[in-house]
């Protein structure tokens, strides 16, 4: 368990520092979703009162597409040199590679949200009537959902022709519900018309359950040869 | 085995004949929908043979990730792709019923919803397999299948809530069924899985000769690329032998 936590911080700490000097993945994502912010915010230019209802839709799909982005470069760089050959030969345990990765991507998705909200609250004129507390754990259970089954599906779609197409055609239909929750559950806090409890649940029991089963199958993705 | 084949088929044709006349001519015809309510027949035995393919599928698929077994992924590509080809069935009769009946095509309803969502899952199940031609497809396709199972459930409650907070268009569910139309139904369902079970049947065997040949070319290529130097002394006509 502790070497996991040891191994595990070591290749966070690798990635976030790659990340740090190149900001490939961030810029990236940034620009595409400041693109499709833009974009929608001028396809569709809604009064505040309407904005309430279509930007948690919004919001999330500029997300989702962002997150795409940097899902696609997780594993593309561990293939230059033979990296991922290496690990799959060394005995360290490979959850903790994958937990490495997936913690990964949640704060580059997170970095992402922070910046990115701001943008949408200006132009979209928001104003939360709900109670705005509860955003927080949808953010955080939402991005975790997003990241942790598109890790894993990124990692199985190295081994396709074309990957990165792969990788949205295989993450969409399992995400789903999650999205749904996300969704509904943000335009249940802007509007403050329904609870979002039942969607907050919905996506704990989503996170849960992915979670574990990413946990479980990773080790035969990785070593599948 | 194989002689078997042609007098299922047989029989399956029989039964779909007399499946498709008493759908059409011997079912009493629905009281307020008219004649448009005889495409039950096709519609719910499709759709019960695809979730018993998709169903097959994922047990296929777990049986693979413990055996590791040929046979058991020869199934689940099998029951995937004929299951797509009902599930297709019952997406596209289903609307044709909804809109004289409901008045709309579609409707986000739970199990429309979730049948289309099921859909979706096993497309990108059959894409993966597709673009993916190497000897880990299988783990992969597998690992998916179980992720697509663990989906469903997840699917069914979300729209389930998400539906009961808003105005249903549809009032549906519920009623009792003429004793008559059930028995046109369970015949019809009875024909439904045997064609299906004889498509999965002749697809398997297509499957076992496609992986034969594989193995018997990369055989033949393995031991071709042995000897380059005689091989290109050989006329052109003797080196098939």
């Amino acid at each position: 368990m502790n070497s996991l936590w040891s191994i595990t911080l070591a290749t966070l700490t690798k990635d976030i520092r790659l990340e740090w000097r190149s900001k490939d993945a961030l810029n990236s994502m940034l620009f595409f979703s400041l693109l499709v912010v833009v974009i929608f915010s001028f396809s569709f230019d809604p009064l505040a009162e309407e904005s309430r209802h279509i930007v948690g839709g919004l919001i999330w799909v500029a997300f989702l597409f962002a997150a795409v982005v940097a899902l696609n470069q997780t594993w593309a760089r561990e293939l230059r040199n033979q990296v991922l050959d290496a690990y799959r030969v060394s005995p360290a345990p490979p959850n903790a590679l994958f937990l490495a990765k997936a913690l990964g991507n949640f704060i580059f998705v997170s970095v992402l949200e922070a910046l990115m909200t701001p943008l949408f609250v200006v132009f979209y004129n928001l104003r939360v009537l709900g109670p705005s507390w509860q955003l927080l754990p949808i953010v955080i259970l939402g991005t975790w959902a997003l990241v942790v089954n598109g890790t894993f599906f990124a990692a199985m779609s190295l081994r396709t022709r074309s990957r990165e197409i792969m990788l949205p055609l295989l993450l969409f239909p399992i995400s789903i519900p999650a999205v749904l929750g996300m969704v509904s559950g943000t335009t249940a806090i802007l509007t403050g018309e329904t609870s979002a409890r039942f969607w907050i649940v919905l996506l704990l029991t989503y996170d849960v359950v992915f979670t574990t089963a990413c946990l479980a199958l990773f080790g035969l993705v990785l070593h599948a040869e | 085995m194989k002689r078997a084949f042609p007098i299922l088929a047989v029989l399956t044709a029989i039964l779909l004949s007399y499946a498709l006349y008493e759908a059409l001519m011997v079912a009493p015809t629905e009281r307020t929908m008219g004649d448009v309510q005889r495409i039950f027949y096709y519609h719910v035995p499709s759709a019960w043979t695809a979730f018993l393919l998709f169903f097959t599928n994922l047990v296929a698929s777990v049986v693979y990730l413990i055996r590791r077994n040929p046979v058991a992924d020869a199934v689940a590509v099998v029951t995937a792709e004929v299951g797509v080809v009902f599930c297709t069935v019952v997406l596209v009769t289903g609307p044709i019923w909804a809109r004289p009946v409901w008045g709309i095509w579609w409707t986000w309803d739970v199990r429309l919803t979730s049948t289309l969502v099921l859909w979706l899952i096993y497309v990108s199940y059959l894409i993966l397999r597709r673009f993916s031609d190497s000897a880990q497809t299988p783990v992969l396709a597998a690992a998916l299948a179980v992720f697509g199972a663990l989906d469903v459930p997840l699917v069914y409650f979300s729209i389930w809530f998400f539906r009961t907070q808003h105005p249903q268009p549809v009032i549906g569910g519920g009623g009792s069924i003429d004793p008559r139309m059930l028995r046109v139904l369970m015949i019809n369902w009875l024909a439904f899985s045997c064609f299906a079970f004889l498509i999965c049947w002749s697809r398997y065997r297509l499957e076992r000769l496609r992986r034969e040949v594989e193995e018997a070319q990369a055989l033949e290529s393995l031991l071709g690329s042995g000897d380059v130097s005689t091989k290109a002394t050989v006329p052109p006509n003797r080196s098939r032998q």
